[in-house]
Parts: structure tokens; sequence; C-alpha cells
């Protein structure tokens, strides 16, 4: 039962996981790309059709991945070549995503996709209650925790993620310098993409494997409100996507179980959580100056 | 032809005129518009009014056009709606439970549009509603559960507390009882209609906490696809979801609005239209199950035994005696609920394993 439980939650916070340790990167590179959800829509839609094309799931993740990035390099070209402005150009970015996909998913609705296959590793996936958990996942999972670790190690161990931490607090000043602030920033939202374009093959490969219309159902804004809730550190947003996606468990098996808990309130309570964390870290300010990029959401034009 | 429909059109101005309402206000052509809260390809609830819309297009050729308008939010329809109404459409369409207030308030401003309201409760001069007694599939439904359950307990995904939801959730603990009085039923509120992976969630949660054959009052196919997936059984809602479940769909609950829609824009075009409250069910062919599979035979033939003894009136779903869930009377022995009970039903029957949210 436990095993059960905690297998549940894996599923339900790997593709917020996904979707925010790319806007990590992202917002670390000082960009705020509001278009998560639509990045991830996209990447639920080329996930499940890479996977039709092919017959494989994994090709499809790929595709997924592709389209995500697609996506995101249209948003880098406006934002970062044109200069316009990020909000509005991200929240196009979501509208464009949703429709986009409905159109090129249309004539795959209600068929089932081939589930990506689960690791299975004799005598180790068979352990009580850590086997599945940690040896029977699926190969995005992992790759999910990989990739925390990998950006931590990247931002805060290497030379290059100084310097995209360097350019996200002053563009200008990293401009100065020499940095080639419109590069980095271009890789990161592209590598932003990537990750949300897999978030959304996880959508339509393991969580729900089909393709449905607006099948990310706000997961994107939930991981934009993840980057902010973990303060921009990536072991934090991995605690925070476990966090949201235990509680949304947790009061579906207390509904389940009986408990009188209006469920309208259980329903709302991973955005409560999430809410109440934010008024908690926004407490201290200096931390929260420390911590927040501070060129984010700022157009840069080099020759100004 | 056109100067027909002119002079159709003069006369019967001028009728209505004088002999208000008009008797007579046929037309030759009309154009009927439907709002769909989902995609009209989600699979469930929406397509399933797209495909009565196709058959409308079909059976009235070039007389009557059909618009629809897909994915429209339920709070900010009424913009929807008004677009609708003041670009010529004769009579829409408005198809989820959540459009009734912006309906009501639109038909005030156009009192010359007909509307059609589905699952609502507030009729006008130019509103119909229309309603499917789905919760007669549901009976059925219930019967079949308790019938192939082995953990004698079934689950249920619910989107919403209103009382088309809760006299689902009623009928099939009834059906389940009249087969094994001590079935029980694990409800799950996501608070959405369509939401994939919510929906997903709560049928892996259901599961996992013991329940063999769920079913749900959501619109898209995930809980089907899991069932599957978990070796379980499961119902579809709205459209067939065999092809989600293909060993799993036990049957599922259609609808056919199709009869009904093209009975309407008829009305419309004979001028018969008139503000209506319709309630039809299994007799009148608005609401159909798919086939029995993946059952034994003689469950399939129980099922089939109820659904014509429901058609034929002989079976109603709500007759006494019913207890309520805090154990007071609800019906006496024979006594049967009648229409505005259900259609404002906030309450439990005894056995539901849950606390209705208010």
């Amino acid at each position: 039962m436990i095993e059960a439980i905690l297998l549940t939650i894996v599923t339900a916070s790997t593709p917020l996981l996904l979707a925010a340790i790319g806007e990590l990167v992202v917002e670390r590179s000082g960009v705020l790309n509001l278009g998560v959800e639509g990045m991830m829509v996209m990447g639920a839609v080329g996930g499940f059709l890479g996977m039709m094309w092919t017959g494989n799931p994994f090709i499809g993740a790929i595709v997924g991945i592709l389209f995500g990035m697609a996506l995101s390099a249209l948003f880098g070209f406006l934002v970062l070549s044109l200069a316009t402005n990020q909000y509005a150009t991200g929240l196009a970015l979501t509208i464009l995503g949703l429709g986009l996909s409905g159109l090129l998913g249309e004539a795959y609705v209600g068929r089932s996709a081939i589930r990506m296959p689960a690791l299975d590793i004799p005598v180790l996936t068979d352990l009580p209650i850590i086997g599945r958990l940690v040896f029977g996942q699926d190969l995005i999972f992992y790759v999910s925790i990989a990739l925390v670790i990998g950006v931590a190690w990247f931002l805060f161990s290497t030379k290059q993620g100084l310097t995209l931490r360097a350019i996200g607090d002053n563009h200008a000043s990293a401009h100065a310098l020499g940095i080639k602030v419109i590069r980095y920033r271009y890789l990161a939202v592209l590598f932003g993409g990537g990750c949300a374009g897999l978030a959304g093959a996880y959508l339509s490969l393991v969580y729900t494997p089909q393709w449905a219309e607006n099948m990310t159902a706000g997961r994107g804004w939930i991981a934009l409100a993840l980057v902010v809730f973990a303060s921009w550190r990536p072991a934090r947003v991995l605690a925070g996507a476990y966090l949201f996606g235990a509680v949304s468990i947790g009061q579906l098996h207390a509904q389940a179980l009986g408990i009188a808990i209006p469920s309208q309130l259980l329903t709302a309570l991973p955005y409560l959580a999430t809410i109440v964390v934010l008024v908690i870290i926004s407490q201290n300010r200096r931390l929260t100056m420390i911590n927040t990029p501070a060129s984010l959401g700022k157009s840069f034009v080099p020759d100004r | 032809m056109k100067t027909t429909l002119l002079t159709t059109l003069a006369t019967a101005t001028a009728l209505s005129l004088t002999m208000a309402p008009a008797a007579f206000a046929q037309q030759d052509t009309a154009e009927a518009c439907f709002v769909y809260v989902g995609s009209a390809t989600d699979g469930g609830w929406s397509q399933a009014h797209d495909e009565a819309r196709q058959a409308v297009d079909e059976h009235f050729g070039d007389a009557v056009t059909t618009r629809y308008v897909e994915s429209v939010p339920e709070a900010n329809s009424e913009g929807t709606i008004e677009r609708l109404a003041r670009s010529g459409c004769d009579i829409i369409f408005t198809t989820s439970f959540g459009f009734m207030d912006p309906t009501i308030a639109v038909a005030e401003r156009f009192p010359d549009v007909k509307f059609e309201h589905a699952t609502g409760y507030k009729t006008a001069d130019n509103v119909t509603v229309y309603n499917s007694r789905f919760y007669q599939g549901r009976y059925i439904q219930g019967q079949i559960a308790a019938s192939v359950s082995e953990t004698g307990t079934a689950g249920y995904i619910a989107s919403f507390p209103i009382p088309e939801v809760v006299q689902g959730i009623n009928a099939f603990l009834l059906g389940a009882q009249s087969v094994n009085p001590d079935f029980s039923l694990k409800v799950v509120w996501v608070n959405s209609w369509y939401d994939p992976g919510a929906e997903a969630d709560a049928a892996k949660v259901l599961i996992d906490q013991g329940v063999d054959v769920i079913t749900q009052h959501t619109d898209s196919t995930a809980p089907v696809q899991e069932a599957e997936a978990r070796g379980i059984k499961a119902f579809g809602q709205a459209s067939d979801m065999i092809e989600a479940g293909p060993t799993a769909q036990l049957t599922a609950i259609l609808d056919t609005w199709a009869p009904y829609y093209i009975e309407r824009v008829q009305a419309v075009l004979d001028g018969t239209w008139e503000s209506e409250s319709n309630w039809d069910g299994l007799a009148d062919g608005i609401l159909t199950m798919a086939p029995y599979t993946n059952m034994p035979d003689e469950i399939a033939a129980m099922a089939e035994e109820t659904e014509e003894a429901i058609k034929s009136g002989e079976l109603v779903v709500f007759t006494g005696p019913i207890t309520k869930q805090d154990g007071t009377v609800w019906l006496e022995e024979g006594e049967v609920a009648d229409d505005g009970t259900l259609l404002g039903l906030n309450f439990y029957v005894e056995g539901v394993d849950d606390q209705l949210p208010q």
C-alpha cells in the first residue's frame, strides 16, 4: 500500500519537477518564460506523435523534447533577438502552444499510446517497498533526478554556471565583461523548452498514455510557481515538486478513505500549501533578494 | 426563394404583431449553434454533443446550417453565447451545467432567439432545459458492478457535487445494493470535468484502496485506460470508451442527443418551438448503453433485462423504500421520487462511504 502511494506520488511529481528544473535555469539566466504550459503541451503532443510514427515511446520522448525546444526557440527569437516584453510573449506562447497542439493532435484524440516500459532488474526491482520505487521506474524519472543533480552541479560548481548566474543578476555588467549574454540566454531558454517538452511527453507517454487536448491542465503554471517556491534552488525544486505531488495524491487517498473534510478544500490544498510557503519565504526580504535573479524579466539589448 | 422567405418573414412579423405569439412562424432555413465546454473531440461529453450536431447537419441538408464553439470556459461563457445570438443563430444549445446563468442572461437580451440549455433547471419564455436521465444507466452499471466485483467495493470518480452527479452516485449504489446489499462505494471528487492526469490519479488511488470496478462522472478516458493497465473493470462515460479499455470497459452510458436535437430544430423550422423542460431517458433513446462486454453472459442478460424494465416503466430507479445516508426515510415503500426532488438532489442514500460536499 505504501509502495503504491509512493509510486503514484512519483508519477504526479515528475512532470512538475522536469518543467520546473528547466524553468529554473531559464530564470537563473534572467529570462522569465511564462510559456511553460504551452511548451509542455507541445511536448505532450510531440511525444505522442513521435510514438505514433515510430511505435517507440523513447523516440516519442525525444520528439517531445524537440517540440518543446522548437516553441522555446520561437520565444528566444522574440524576447532575445527582438527584445519583446517577456511577460506578454510568454503568455502568448502558452496560448499558441495550447492551440497548435490541439491542431496537431486532432486526429489522435482517444487513441492509446504505448506506455513507456519501466525498468525491471531481477531481484532489485522485487525488493519490498523501495524495489519498484528505486529500481522499477521509467527512464524519464531517472532523467528528472539526474537533471536536478546536473543543474545543481552546473550552476554552483562550474565556471559556465557562475557566468549564467552573473548574467541573470546583472546582464549589463556581464556584457561589459565580454560575456555573450544573448548566447547564454538562448541556450538556457532552449534547455528550459526541452525540459518542458520532456515533462509533456511524460504526460502523454507515462502518466496517461494518450493524447487529449489541453492535457497538461495547468501543470505548467504549477511548475512556474514551484521555481519561486524553491527560491531558484534545484534541491528545493525537487522538494517542492514532491511535496506538491504528495499533497495532491494524499488528498485523493483521504477522500477515498471517507475522511470527512470538504473535497473542495482538499483539492485546493496543494495550491494553498504553495501560497503558504511563498508567504513564508518572502518574509525574509534579504534572503529573497539574494536568491532572486536581479535581471529577471528585463529585456536586454547589447548595444544600448 | 428569397422573396418567399421575405414574405414568410413579413407574414410572421405581421402575425406576431397582431396575434402574439406567432402560431405559424414557419421558416425555410435555420441556423443552429452549439456551445461546448470541452473540445469537440474530447472522446466524451462534448464529442457526444458534436456527433449529434453533425447528425442535425446531415438530417436537414441545406435547410439548416450549424456552428459550434468548443472549449468554452463556464465562468466566462456569456460573451460567447451573446456573440452567437447576435450573429444570426436561430437556436443555441448550451451544453454544460455551468452555462445556465449566462444562457438565461443572454436569452433575456435576445427574446427572438431560442435557447436550449442542457442539464440545468432554469427556464424562460425562450429557454428550454433538456437533460437525460443518466441515472437510469448508472443503476444498470451498479448492478453490473456488484455482480462482477470480487472485493465488494466500487470506486466513483466524481466531478462537482451538483444534483446530476449526486443522482448518478445514488442510482449506482441502489443498483449495486439490489444485487449485493452490503456493497460499498468509495467516492473521490476531482473538482474538474476534464483533467486526464487528476482523473488517472483518482483511479490509481481507488485501485490501491481495493476497489476492482471504477466508474466516472468526468469526461476523459484516463480512468478507463488506468483500469485497463491495472487489470480491473470500468465503465465508459458519455461516449463509448472501449478503445481505451478493450478488456476493461463493461459498458458505457452513451449520450445520443441526435434525435432530440433534430426534433427541436424541426420545431424551429415549423414555428412550433416552445419553452419546455425535457427530461428523457432510456425509453426515449436519448440515453443508450454501449454493448455489455467483458462480463459473463448471465450478467449481461441481467443488465439487458434491467434496461428493458426501465424502458417499459416497470422499474423506476428512485422508488421506495429508500433511506437517506443520515438514516432518515426518504421514500416510503412504493413511493416514487418526483422530478423536482431529483433535480435538486443534495443528499446521499444509505451506504455511500463519503460525505457529500455542500
